[in-house]
């Protein structure tokens, strides 16, 4: 109940922010500008389309979510109304939660609104969706989900500026950490390949939730891969939440 | 717990880690202090002394260093220690896209099972019955303050905490607030207040504690702090040269034919009103000035 008020408030407060509308508008624009890249394609349009479409859709995503969940604590802070609202008896984690299912049920919203206008122009196309363009979108969910957890870490202890800096990097490196797994299978055994591989399951691989290979190529989506991303998914938001959790619980209102 | 006090802290400590090297600034010092329930507990100090810092350690938003705090003989961060406390910030900012109405509704619901007053009851009760459908963006200072004591007031609590309550507002706003404090403690509630406004201190708290520099200084009822000795006298005159009132004490000012005279020797008091009787002249005012809160507060900040 209590974190069902605090959801919904930052629900109503996340679904006033202009920065929201103008990132959907931005990302209507590119799927209207894949189904012109695909004009000037050779091949298969549709690929085009819903490769460019689905990049569009998780990029925007995953800007909304930084650049709304950076401030999602910070601004309670700096405008003092977690002061009020922690006199309450609501606990910290309870707070934390309620400011994570607010953000987490507005970018669910905003996904389904840019996935309704994806799904209009693949359908003025192809006339058919993919099943499996479904299973993709749920990954792209998931991938938003943890961002946002990152994002609502950070801004826990850091200026919105900085957490969305850390958050970024965070996505980049999480886009890129999969060049590791192919070096560490090039590299002789010793401390470095140790280090390499340390570092690989330290970082976070985000391209566990990038299924859009199968999707444009029509290709099987096997179950043990669905569900490894799935419990990675589940498991890296679940432990960044508890360490948001942890930094917010015993931090000072000065 | 029926014997427990409203609130009761013990030998508190806060320091602040300052600059890049991290100096340690100690912020409170070991203020232990007891408000006893159904009183009026006026919580005195200049600013950064250190009484927003004590408020928000008694509401869990600071960790103390060391010390204890025990609401009602429960442990200060306990859900039944916050079920039985309203707070009101200095300065209260609010979700400003929320209607007042809305706003209360919010805080209503993060006490789950507990009963909580009704909103439009509460709005009635700080004069914003007219601005339920405003959003809080709209609002005035005064009106914030208000909004934000019937947020404290919400779980009709059994202690309220208020910091800088009359801060904002107009002399009508606070005859108000001061109104509904004191309705408070008619209905059995205590209140915690902190202020540097001494005049209205004095007007409605039982007892006060003085903080300086993160200590304490003093504590203990108005009337056992303030001596009700007369310090000096002020006589306002007129029809006589002033010239001739000299002899008897200072002359503050002088306008029309009107003296403001002080005196302190209470024997030339009774001599100047004979001395008016005898040359025809008129009294307009005659006011003995008693020791005020503001007397001891100031003596005691200029001594530490």
């Amino acid at each position: 109940m209590k974190i069902r008020a605090v959801a919904l408030n930052t629900f109503k407060e996340a679904i006033r922010d202009r920065i929201l509308y103008l990132l959907l508008f931005f990302a209507a624009v590119s799927f209207i500008l894949s189904r012109l890249l695909s004009l000037l394609t050779v091949g298969d349009k549709t690929k085009i389309i819903i490769d460019a479409g689905l990049s569009s859709l998780s990029i925007f995503g995953v800007l909304m979510a930084i650049l709304m969940g950076t401030g999602l604590v910070y601004k309670e802070i700096d405008k003092k109304t977690v002061y009020t609202l922690l006199s309450k008896p609501i606990s910290r984690n309870q707070f934390i939660l309620g400011k994570f299912l607010g953000l987490i049920i507005t970018l669910f919203i905003m996904l389904l609104v840019m996935t309704a206008i994806f799904f209009i122009i693949i359908l003025l196309h192809s006339g058919t969706i993919s099943w499996k363009l479904f299973v993709s979108l749920g990954f792209v969910f998931l991938e938003l989900c943890l961002i946002t957890s990152v994002a609502l870490l950070f801004s826990c202890f850091s200026t919105p500026i900085l957490s969305s800096i850390f958050s970024l990097s965070f996505y980049l490196i999480g886009h890129l950490s999969w060049g590791l797994e192919t070096l560490i299978k090039k590299m002789s055994p010793g401390i470095t390949k140790i280090l390499t591989q340390v570092a690989y399951t330290l970082l976070p691989d985000l391209e566990n939730f990038n299924f859009k290979t199968e999707v444009v190529h029509n290709l099987p989506i096997q179950p043990e891969m669905f569900l490894f991303s799935f419990f990675y998914g589940i498991t890296y938001t679940f432990f960044i939440l508890m360490l948001a959790m942890l930094v917010f619980r015993k931090r000072d209102f000065i | 717990m029926p014997k427990a006090n409203a609130l009761e802290i013990k030998n508190l400590h806060k320091s602040f880690k300052s600059g890049f090297l991290g100096k340690k600034i100690k912020v409170l010092k070991g203020i232990s202090l007891d408000v006893k329930k159904g009183e009026i507990f006026g919580y005195l100090g200049p600013n950064g002394a250190g009484k927003t810092t004590t408020l928000k350690c008694i509401l869990g938003l600071l960790f103390p260093d060391k010390g204890t705090i025990n609401i009602f003989g429960y442990g200060h961060l306990s859900t039944q220690s916050k079920q039985k406390t309203g707070f009101l910030p200095e300065n209260p900012y609010f979700y400003d896209y929320l209607t007042a109405s809305e706003f209360l509704n919010f805080y209503s619901k993060l006490f789950h099972k507990q009963k909580t007053q009704n909103p439009d009851a509460l709005l009635n009760l700080v004069g914003l019955k007219d601005n339920s459908t405003t959003q809080l963006r709209k609002f005035s200072k005064g009106m914030l303050q208000r909004i934000a004591l019937a947020q404290a007031l919400l779980n009709d609590p059994e202690l309220v905490l208020l910091d800088e309550p009359l801060g904002g507002l107009d002399p009508i706003g606070r005859k108000e607030i001061r109104d509904i404090i004191l309705d408070l403690k008619q209905k059995g509630k205590t209140v915690f207040l902190s202020s540097h406004i001494l005049q209205d201190i004095e007007m409605i708290c039982d007892r006060v504690a003085i903080l300086v520099n993160g200590s304490l200084v003093n504590q203990g009822r108005l009337d056992e702090l303030v001596s009700q000795e007369i310090l000096f006298t002020e006589i306002t005159v007129s029809k006589i040269d002033r010239r001739e009132l000299e002899k008897f004490g200072k002359t503050l000012t002088h306008y029309g034919n009107k003296s403001l005279m002080q005196i302190y020797d209470q024997d030339k008091v009774d001599e100047i009103l004979q001395f008016i009787k005898e040359k025809k002249g008129e009294v307009h005012s005659l006011i003995p000035r008693t020791q005020t809160l503001e007397d001891i507060f100031v003596g005691m900040v200029k001594q530490k």
